[in-house]
């Protein structure tokens, strides 16, 4: 099975509220010196996914991430974990891409991988078999642009997935999330899967795959490297466009401090409590 | 702002209930009339769901697209989106309202790459600035709010709202509703289950209020201990009616189950009144309940980030003060 898995690098989630600061006038998030950018939480779910797919169906794992020079480090990590090679997909033109631009170059992008397999494994018309993304980015918390590469692909797709099994040849058992549960679903490959944590831990890379990945060679494209899909009959498909603009990026002011609710005792400051939201009408 | 066209949802059917509408719909339809007023239209798909078009009507859809068919009783992307797609043909609405509910937010970003229209999802407001539709949303987990327009002025444009993020539509009285019946054909039945067909459908709910649509939710975190200790936040929760939530902390160390969990990678919860037990308030938990009306705080370290957020904190061991206060509260709802 050949599996190609999607990595957005992000801002470290975990920075610290008093160092999150965002630039009003560049619109976007000043990156605190001290804390690097980070695989995207979701997608290292996926490239696990992926992972475990190959050590038990044989296949190859293809990491593929947009983003500016920086995005090489994810792609590297994605190396050291296992996959078997990296392409970054680097141009200034897709520098803060909305999901419809994102999943545009990363479409044409995966489209350029299949052919370059030689359009083989199981589904050879494609050259992949599975494509495998985070249900969402933690920066722009979207959750898009995975299903946007299966529409431009015309691939079944499926969000969020919390388990992949390989039935047979050609069809994957799938369990999606649902508001009550999960559903079960028997899908057609390719397919494009955008999956979520519960899917299980991302490893953590050996010292001899970081060592491998340090050296290795990661081809980068840039948007002219990207070719159209070439079966629409409108020739440049899909466009390599933006739907929104980000008008503004703001932090919300904190409200008024909080009021602490004191007794002469813990137990003396819970009924305390109780009579102070009875009073405000929030319970 | 021309025609808004809501794309409703209905209640899971199981044994034994009766159809309804999701919460989530009564809001879609709020927001819709807040913008487009009169010129709102509804769409609905499932299975015996026709019952439920005059109650889509009597909260303001001047027109309700039907389909109703055994083949859409579990729903799959496949089927479902043809269905909205020929109501957004006959409607030719300019904007698109989904829920950013489990099947909403799927469902809309197919349609929306499908449809070549831009998407906004789990907005927290809509507002018509000089005539552009502004789109606002959190961002970074909570720790920014993002404003979104059209890249390009557009004939649609779509956008999935957070739930409880919007005020329910009220009653409009008995308007006659206009039902438009859509019909699923067969070919595309039988494309999709060739693509994605569901085999099991699995409910997994706990007792009390559902975590997502409770109105209160009492949290714990690390800072409750052991395992043994969860009862006292299970109990407060109990004394409110509220539901109970944890971090991923607890949920990791097993004090209690994934389906818990708030926070970025956990449910995003919107209630009134959020009670956090012996959370420090780490952003991936704050990104899970910013959007709570009231948060308050019990917590022995008085520097923890959770009382920045908020409105009422206690400093002081919870052990001591849940059960005060859970009997109080009792106390104050036997008046």
């Amino acid at each position: 099975m050949n599996v190609v898995v999607c990595i957005k690098q992000v801002p470290d989630p975990e920075i610290p509220p008093a160092q999150f600061k965002v630039d009003e006038v560049a619109r976007a998030v000043v990156p605190p010196p001290s804390v690097a950018p980070v695989m995207n939480g979701y997608d290292a779910h996926a490239l696990e996914a992926a992972l475990r797919l190959k050590e038990r169906h044989g296949g190859t794992v293809t990491a593929l991430s947009l983003g500016p020079p920086s995005a090489r480090e994810v792609l590297k990590r994605a190396l050291a974990m296992g996959a078997d090679r990296a392409c970054h997909v680097d141009d200034p033109v897709l520098y803060d891409a909305d999901s419809w631009l994102a999943a545009a170059a990363l479409a044409r992008a995966i489209y350029r991988i299949g052919g370059e397999s030689g359009r083989s494994g199981q589904n050879g018309q494609y050259g992949y078999d599975l494509i495998l993304c985070g249900r969402q980015a933690s920066d722009t918390d979207a959750g898009q642009v995975g299903l946007g590469i299966a529409a431009f692909l015309s691939l079944p797709a499926l969000s969020p997935v919390q388990q992949v099994e390989v039935i047979e040849n050609g069809r994957l058992r799938v369990e999606r999330l649902t508001e009550e549960g999960y559903q079960v679903i028997d899908v057609r490959l390719p397919a494009l899967l955008a999956v979520s944590s519960e899917i299980g831990e991302p490893r953590y890379p050996p010292l001899r795959g970081i060592m491998a990945a340090s050296r290795a060679q990661i081809p980068m494209w840039t948007a002219a490297d990207l070719p159209p899909l070439g079966r629409k009959d409108d020739g440049d498909w899909p466009p390599l466009a933006r739907k929104l603009r980000l008008q503004r990026l703001y932090q919300e002011r904190r409200e008024a401090a909080c009021e602490h609710v004191q007794g002469e005792s813990p137990a003396d400051a819970g009924r305390a409590l109780a009579d102070r939201l009875r009073q405000v009408g929030v319970i | 702002m021309g025609t808004v066209l809501v794309v409703a949802e209905a209640q899971p059917r199981h044994a034994g209930n009766m159809p309804a509408l999701a919460p989530i719909s009564y809001e879609l339809l709020g927001a819709a009339r807040r913008l487009g007023g009169d010129d709102v239209v509804a769409v609905l798909s499932g299975t015996e769901v026709r019952p439920l078009a005059g109650e889509l009507a009597a909260h303001g859809a001047a027109q309700v697209y039907v389909a109703d068919d055994p083949a859409l009783a579990d729903y799959v992307a496949e089927t479902y989106l043809p269905v909205v797609e020929q109501a957004i043909c006959h409607a030719q609405p300019s904007l698109v309202l989904l829920g950013q509910t489990a099947n909403g937010r799927e469902l809309a970003a197919r349609l929306a790459f499908r449809l070549g229209c831009g998407l906004v999802t789990d907005c927290t407001r809509l507002a018509v600035n000089a005539g552009t539709l502004v789109m606002t949303k959190p961002v970074h987990g909570g720790s920014a709010i993002a404003e979104y327009v059209a890249e390009a002025p557009a004939a649609l444009q779509m956008a999935t709202l957070r739930p409880r993020a919007f005020e329910p539509a009220g009653r409009v009285g008995a308007k006659p509703a206009a039902i438009v019946g859509l019909e699923v054909p067969a070919a595309v039945v039988a494309q999709a289950a060739e693509r994605t067909r569901v085999i099991e459908t699995v409910r997994q709910v706990s007792s009390g209020p559902r975590l997502k649509d409770a109105r209160i939710v009492v949290a714990g975190g690390r800072g409750v201990g052991s395992a043994a200790d969860w009862h006292l936040v299970a109990e407060l929760a109990a004394a409110l009616g509220g539901a109970v939530g944890a971090t991923r902390a607890v949920t990791d160390a097993g004090w209690a189950p994934p389906s818990l969990q708030v926070g970025l990678t956990g449910a995003t919860v919107t209630p009134d009144l959020y009670v956090a037990v012996g959370i420090s308030g780490a952003v991936q938990h704050i990104a899970g309940c910013a959007g709570a009306r009231t948060i308050v705080a019990i917590n022995r370290d008085p520097n923890a980030n959770i009382f920045k957020h908020a409105r009422f904190g206690v400093v002081a061991d919870y052990r001591q003060v849940l059960p005060a206060l859970a009997r109080r509260i009792a106390e104050l709802r036997g008046d």
